[in-house]
């Protein structure tokens, strides 16, 4: 633990120094395969989407001992419509969902299943979901998804700035993309659980973002005023910087979140805890990468556009070809050269109308 | 900013005991409210207790204007409130989610009442009495010609109709409720014994004053509904029987229509003019009570879809009770772990801070059960554990600021000071996100997901509250004590906890 505290120190000064911004073609090309890979499943194999979305009734019974072929058999008998999919949950629970069937049917295929297994009717969880309701469910989410994003960019505008939220909502858009397309390669059930979980994770991948471009704001604030270090470079120090902080921040984010899917999955086999903690699960993952790796290199790219930050790129690269002495002894520390910016003191002393300003 | 900054800094920091102190006040007054309003337990969602929800969508029903309007929903609200609670189940909740025409109505009845709740509310219970144009069998006849002519009133096209209907499949038999009442209709005897076409309606529900079960005395057995009519319905009734027994069978019977399909057709003998009328046909004793209460308390204004029933075991509710809190003390108990491993000394504060927020938590739920009606959810209980982890990421912003500052080389009160500063904008900015979040969830979601959305949003707030009002006053407290600010290995501030050097520290703490 100690030792990652350590790190945390000379990541902050720079010292140690993980070129994000630099190197962002291999995050985006690494990112550019997770979305064609998402694609393609979600051409391919499509998303597996829960009686919520698709309308069906789903009876789950309680019994030990209970098997699939009595569940089965039982179903058979009332000769309803449509597939029907029996899974065993946990060691006790079987789990029987149907198409969409009238009150009369599925009062029937609930009666023959309570007959099969000798249980009362009423001790039979069932949930009956219309047909039309899952289009109104499914309007609903993206009604949900598109003014959360709406909102959200336009908040981060007003609160950062607009280039920001951009980069933010890109990266957001990308979570999304790469999240969905693991449940379509793996084939996880969509419940509207999970679409919860899934908005929520959007809220906190931005949570991160919005840590990390805080500090890439106060690292840039004065930039344009010296010649020390260009847009990149200052958002790469900021990443680094709040490295350990978002590593902790998700990590402690995950805790809870694994919990309640070891919880849900472990011991109730499923429903709304597993499906909401997984979403969250993987949001969290994605939202954690894309903060760090999508987010800030895209807001470095719109910022570099910028005349006075072409301009300020300009004097670095003079600088760094024609060093300025002053500035190396006025630091006074050792140098460490890393690939990235060969003989600069990166750290927040080295910007001194900054610590003015702040105090 | 910076000049503001500058002359805020001193007040706060000179200042942390009379911020806490307002929390000690906050928190003496919840808990006070809470004794006062005598709110000493959470109220459960059927989730996690066992129960019925039902949620029904809105539709235009056939022949009505054509729009569903908000007050139409309002006064269905009432109507199904009326007929749940004729159940006498304590606690049964019914509520119109969303807003203005696109809402939908959440009935919520704990308990194993299953398929009574589901048949009492989502009939429309439309009554209409029809005479009888055609009867015969229940199956369909070819379409080869009009054989006999039809009698009047009755259309080619209805004729048509009436001869492909085939009432011995169920799928025929679902009532619908959706019959316009000035048209003729062609429909199904409920239990599929026969098959009707029947002329427009000459007695509507509304006309119906009063509705009860009753025994038929004679034999002892068999449940009917016994109507009594108000002036307009006893002179309507009086007439519709009046003309129709001196006409032949089967169009001397007067159709029951109920939804759509036939209850029953008597014969009618003689003229029915004292304002009563009967409904029969092998009703048990609560049968004939759900009826009659649907009845009385009369017809909805709308037709609805069943968008979704949702009926759960008191296990399954008490197995879901246990996970929750489960991976509520676990996903706590990781939390409180690691911030003391990681942060020491410093994770002693966003231990209590949790506490606090936690009992905070706890004091609202408990209040807002008792003013709101919020009943607590296992999605709620899921917001809830999720918030664990985004309050504790508002500490780690804090601390790590504190670190960063002292890693600059200030002194840990001077830290603590300019930390805040800094970290309170990023806290406020990133908990505004996600209350915004939950905001937009609680909106566009239904049902259960809406508890979730609901302690997300309100944990999110008390965790600013608490981020101002304890976390950081106490961090300015323990920022005078000397194991924190000289630096102790097990404060989470020692130099080598910092990664800075160890002269620096010492020569400004």
């Amino acid at each position: 633990m100690s030792k990652l505290a350590g790190i945390g120190g000379r990541l902050y000064r720079g010292d140690t120094s993980f070129d994000f911004i630099g190197k962002r073609r291999r995050w985006y090309a690494f990112s550019g395969v997770l979305i064609i890979a998402s694609a393609l499943a979600l051409s391919i194999q499509g998303l597996h989407l829960g009686i919520e979305f698709k309308g069906g009734s789903e009876f789950t019974i309680s019994k030990t001992g209970a098997s699939i072929a009595d569940a089965r058999s039982a179903v058979a008998s009332t000769h309803v419509p449509g597939d029907t999919i029996i899974q065993k949950l946990g060691t006790n629970k079987i789990r029987v969902q149907t198409a969409p069937l009238s009150t009369a049917q599925s009062n029937q295929v609930q009666d023959a299943l309570a007959a099969k297994f000798g249980v009362s009717a009423d001790s039979i969880d069932t949930q009956i979901v219309g047909p039309s309701w899952g289009k109104e469910i499914t309007r609903k989410a993206l009604y949900g998804l598109f003014g959360f994003l709406i909102v959200v960019m336009l908040y981060l505008a007003m609160a950062f700035e607009p280039k920001m939220a951009i980069a933010a909502v890109i990266a957001v858009i990308h979570d999304v993309f790469i999240t969905v397309g693991i449940y379509a390669l793996v084939g996880f059930d969509v419940t509207p659980a999970t679409v919860i979980g899934f908005l929520t994770v959007l809220g906190y991948s931005l949570y991160d973002t919005v840590v990390v471009f805080d500090k890439v704001r106060e690292n840039t604030r004065t930039i344009t005023a010296g010649s020390r270090m260009t847009y990149s470079q200052a958002a790469n120090l900021a990443v680094n910087q709040t490295l350990v902080r978002s590593f902790n921040t998700s990590l402690i984010a995950l805790l809870p979140v694994a919990s309640i899917l070891f919880v849900g999955a472990g011991l109730l086999g499923a429903g709304t805890l597993k499906d909401l903690s997984l979403a969250l699960f993987i949001g969290l993952a994605t939202g954690t990468y894309s903060s760090i790796f999508i987010a800030t290199p895209i807001l470095a790219r719109l910022r570099e556009r910028e005349p006075a930050m072409q301009a300020l790129s300009k004097r670095v690269s003079i600088r760094t070809t024609a060093p300025a002495e002053t500035a190396v002894k006025a630091s006074g520390t050792q140098a460490r050269p890393t690939t990235v910016l060969t003989e600069e003191k990166r750290g927040p002393r080295n910007q001194p109308k900054k610590k003015k300003r702040r105090r | 900013m910076s000049t503001s900054a500058q002359s805020r800094t001193p007040k706060t920091a000179a200042r942390p005991g009379r911020t806490l102190a307002i929390l000690s006040v906050v928190l003496i007054a919840l808990l006070s409210l809470v004794f006062i309003q005598g709110a000493t337990k959470i109220k459960l969602g059927l989730d996690l207790r066992g129960g019925t929800s039902v949620t029904l969508q809105p539709r235009i029903a056939v022949g009505s204007a054509g729009k569903v309007t908000s007050a139409a929903i309002d006064q269905a609200v009432s109507i199904i409130r009326q007929r749940v609670n004729s159940l006498g189940v304590a606690e049964s909740e019914v509520t119109a989610q969303g807003s203005g025409v696109n809402r939908q109505i959440v009935i919520s009845v704990p308990g194993d009442t299953g398929r009574r709740v589901v048949d009492l509310v989502g009939q429309t219970a439309e009554l209409r009495f029809r005479q009888v144009l055609v009867e015969g069998a229940p199956g369909a006849t070819a379409v080869t010609g009009t054989a006999a002519t039809p009698p009047a009133g009755v259309s080619a096209a209805i004729n048509a109709e009436y001869a492909k209907l085939d009432c011995t499949k169920a799928a025929n038999r679902q009532g619908t409720g959706t019959d316009n009442p000035n048209d003729p209709i062609v429909t199904c005897q409920k239990d599929g014994t026969s098959k009707f076409i029947l002329a427009p309606a000459e007695v509507l529900g509304q006309d119906i004053s009063k509705a009860s079960a009753s025994l038929n005395q004679t034999t002892g057995s068999g449940w009917y509904v016994l109507l009594t009519f108000n002036d307009s319905g006893t002179k309507k009734f009086g007439a519709l029987t009046t003309r129709v027994t001196k006409l032949a069978a089967p169009q001397n019977e007067v159709a029951i229509v109920l939804d759509g399909l036939v209850q029953s057709a008597p014969r009618i003998n003689e003229a029915i003019t004292a304002g009563n009328a009967e409904i029969t046909g092998n009703f048990t004793q609560t049968d004939a009570t759900d009826l009659a209460n649907v009845l009385k308390y009369g017809a909805l204004p709308l037709a609805f879809d069943r968008g979704e029933v949702q009926q759960i075991s008191p296990t399954l509710g008490a197995d879901q009770l246990r996970a929750g809190l489960i991976a509520g003390f676990l996903g706590l108990g990781l939390v409180i772990l690691y911030s003391l491993l990681y942060y020491r000394g410093l994770g002693v504060v966003s231990v209590g801070s949790l506490l606090i927020a936690g009992s905070i938590t706890y004091l609202l739920f408990l209040l807002f059960g008792k003013w709101l009606g919020f009943t607590l959810t296992l999605a709620g209980i899921a917001g809830a554990i999720v918030a664990i982890g985004i309050t504790a990421d508002s500490f780690i912003v804090y601390f790590e600021r504190i670190r960063d500052e002292v890693r600059e080389g200030r002194s840990l009160r001077s830290a603590v000071e300019t930390g805040w500063i800094r970290a309170r904008r990023t806290i406020i900015v990133a908990d505004f996100v996600s209350i915004i979040a939950s905001a937009l969830l609680y909106i566009f979601a239904v049902g259960g997901v809406r508890g979730f959305a609901f302690t997300l949003g309100l944990t999110t707030l008390i965790d600013l509250f608490v981020v101002f009002v304890f976390t950081k006053p106490i961090v300015t407290v323990l920022a005078k004590v000397k194991f924190y600010s000289s630096g102790h290995p097990l404060s989470g501030l020692s130099p080598k906890n910092l990664g800075v050097a160890t002269s620096t520290a010492v020569k400004e703490a």
